[in-house]
């Protein structure tokens, strides 16, 4: 599925990402785990195809087909779905709206007829209760005003609205609460399947407790220093990080 | 001969063929003397500092359009409401088109200036409304007074609601190579009435235009006035819209101008407050391109306590376009308790768009909230990436996030249709098909 080769990337004079060499198959669930400032959601955003960063070597690709040459739309339209970290507001553009046309869209690029209002709604209907989203919240607009919770449930929302082949879940647990984690992970959970994959970006083990991950990956100072199962997100989160430090520098 | 010295060379010989009580002479006669005096405003003069009516003073304009010009109403269909019947007040070249139009005076008056102006039984309203509340040291409003003999009348006495919006309409042909039009509308709203009312000058050619109207519309007490001006016309259309709203109390009037065509537009809005607790509404949207410009000149006089007046407009400037934000709030001593708003937020999609927004306060009250604000922008590019990583193309993407940055003043649209209308005129705008509501 995703493919990343030895990815190299800056911001201005600044390289961030110094060598990243990732695998995701289908029906699995990797977390990606650092400190601040280690360059997990600019590798996040880079994969969603965000042009403010430039890559300088290397390459991403997905179920092979090389994705540096596409727009951001033009991955989503793919399957390249990304919860944002801090979701956009939008004021005067409602949540139904946004995504009844991001859909569409979608499905206008793959060649596909535009989804019948009635089975959006019904669709619509479905996934809010997955995520337990009263309706009146869907004729907001997309979230402004919303709460912390609020958006990243909103994300995970249009996640299931968009049933992306790989997501890419960008500390969708800062700013939850226990009971809007629980609710979060398990519409993750229920979206799951072994035709898709889910990237999970995250400081904390906390949402690895209802997200288990087939690999956790150490993220530091650009690169993956560390890989493993789901105890190795257990392990840093008692030992912290300064450990693989320095077994870094020895 | 320049267009000024004709207009002025050719007044007598006008105002001679007229058939219009004594009163109006004199009206005619005092207003071409200033016209005379002031002439065309150029940019020297200090309201009309970012916009130039050099270039478009040099057509050869006809002043006096010849005799009547029939279109057919397969031509105009879609400049007016379907979903919702509306009384129609339709001008061609100047002249009334009384098979286009849709008039009554069956409780209220919607029809001609032109009789309201020379019928005996409207000599009362005219001696008391005509030219009341338009500035008469204005030129360009001046020059109207002198030669306008045609436009539409609306009066709705006390306590109606007038059952369907008015659509004025004014086409121009392209019947003369450069045509000069001076409309002039007066509405009257009786005491606890309501109207609604679009108006539209629309030109069907390329040939050059040059709209000069004037509009006086007064709101007596707790009368309520929304009043759509729809601008979407070619890119040899010019308009100077000069528009004079007075307001006894409680009344609340809303003047939205929705700018997306033409090659010049000046509006001109000034609205003066005779009464307590007042409302005034003035609201715009502005999205151009090409090398259009839009010149917004507003006038809110707060002259009594307790009133508010609020001032939202929004624009969207791309390639070469100019845009001018003049809004002037004053705020006499006796007013307090004034609430006055004003925002005018702008975007400019291009490098060579420029927008000048200048807002004027001048307070002499000291119990008054009076707030402005200018922002000059360019399309958050966050809320881009956000977009299109859902999957929405670039220029979608756009569209959508200039739609929600004007949704503040559609939503201010009473008429469902007309809102319909406008969200799908700016859908064609910026080029796109998505539908913006659902």
């Amino acid at each position: 599925m995703l493919s990343i080769k030895n990815l190299h990337a800056s911001i201005g004079d600044k390289e961030i990402l110094k060598g990243i060499n990732l695998e995701v198959k289908a029906g699995e669930i990797h977390a990606i785990m650092g400190p601040n400032g280690a360059g997990k959601s600019t590798l996040a955003s880079i994969i969603a195809g965000n042009e403010n960063y430039e890559v300088t070597e290397g390459a991403i690709s997905l179920d092979g087909e090389d994705l540096s040459e596409l727009a951001p739309e033009e991955r989503a339209h793919k399957g390249v779905f990304l919860s944002f970290q801090y979701p956009v507001e939008i004021p005067g553009v409602s949540v139904t709206n946004f995504i009844r046309t991001a859909i569409n869209e979608t499905r206008k690029a793959n060649g596909q007829e535009e989804m019948h209002a009635n089975e959006m709604l019904k669709v619509i209907r479905e996934k809010s209760e997955l995520l337990e989203i009263d309706r009146k919240f869907l004729s907001r607009s997309l979230n402004e005003g919303f709460s912390g919770g609020e958006k990243k449930r909103n994300e995970i929302f249009q996640m299931a609205m968009l049933e992306p082949k790989l997501a890419i879940l960008d500390e969708t647990d800062s700013g939850l609460d226990i009971d809007a984690l629980r609710i979060v992970a398990n519409g993750v959970n229920k979206l799951k399947s072994d035709k898709n994959a889910i990237v999970v970006i995250t400081h904390y083990q906390r949402l690895l407790d209802y997200i288990v991950p087939d690999f956790v990956h150490v993220l530091l100072n650009g690169k993956i220093v560390k890989s493993g199962d789901a105890s190795l997100a257990l392990e840093l989160e008692e030992k912290g990080y300064d450990w693989i430090k320095q077994e870094q520098e020895a | 001969m320049d267009l000024k010295e004709k207009l002025i060379s050719s007044f007598m010989a006008f105002e001679e063929r007229l058939d219009v009580h004594s009163e109006l002479h004199d009206v005619r006669t005092s207003a071409i003397k200033n016209f005379e005096n002031k002439g065309f405003p150029t940019k020297k003069d200090e309201a009309w500092k970012y916009t130039s009516l050099n270039a478009l003073l040099k057509n050869d304009f006809t002043v006096f359009p010849k005799k009547e010009n029939s279109i057919q109403y397969s031509d105009v269909k879609k400049y007016f409401l379907h979903e919702v019947d509306t009384y129609k007040v339709v001008f061609i070249d100047g002249i009334f088109s009384s098979y286009l139009s849709s008039t009554t005076h069956e409780g209220i008056d919607v029809c001609l200036m032109s009789s309201a102006l020379n019928k005996p039984k409207y000599k009362m309203i005219i001696d008391n409304y005509y030219n009341q509340i338009a500035n008469k040291e204005e030129s360009l409003t001046s020059l109207n007074t002198a030669f306008a003999t045609e436009g539409a009348y609306i009066n709705i006495p006390k306590s109606k609601v007038a059952d369907k919006p008015i659509e004025i309409m004014f086409f121009s042909t392209g019947n003369e190579s450069a045509l000069m039009v001076q409309p002039r509308n007066l509405v009257i709203v009786g005491e606890n009435s309501h109207v609604q009312i679009i108006e539209r000058h629309q030109s069907l050619t390329e040939n050059p235009v040059l709209t000069n109207s004037v509009t006086e519309i007064f709101a007596q007490k707790r009368a309520i006035v929304d009043f759509y001006k729809i601008q979407n016309d070619k890119l040899t259309a010019n308009l100077i819209d000069n528009t004079y709203v007075s307001q006894k109390q409680e009344s609340s009037v809303a003047v939205n101008t929705f700018s997306f065509g033409g090659n010049l537009t000046r509006n001109n809005l000034n609205f003066y407050h005779f009464g307590e607790r007042i409302v005034s509404y003035l609201n715009g949207i502005t999205i151009i391109g090409e090398k259009q410009h839009v010149d917004h000149y507003t006038l809110v006089q707060h002259a009594t306590p307790n009133c508010e007046s609020h001032q939202d407009y929004k624009g969207i400037f791309s390639d070469r376009s100019t845009g001018v934000f003049n809004g002037k709030i004053f705020v006499e001593k006796e007013a307090q308790k004034t609430n006055a708003f004003q925002k005018s937020n702008n975007i400019l999609l291009s490098d060579k768009a420029t927008i000048n927004a200048k807002p004027q306060l001048e307070i002499f009250a000291d119990d008054v909230k009076c707030s402005h604000g200018c922002t000059i922008g360019q399309l958050d590019e966050t809320a881009m990436f956000y977009m299109q990583q859902r999957g929405i193309p670039q220029k979608e993407a756009k569209a959508l996030l200039m739609y929600a940055f004007s949704n503040a003043v559609i939503e201010s649209i009473k008429i469902p249709e007309l809102k319909q209308r406008i969200t799908k005129i700016i859908a064609n705008k910026l080029g796109v098909k998505i539908g913006f509501d659902l």
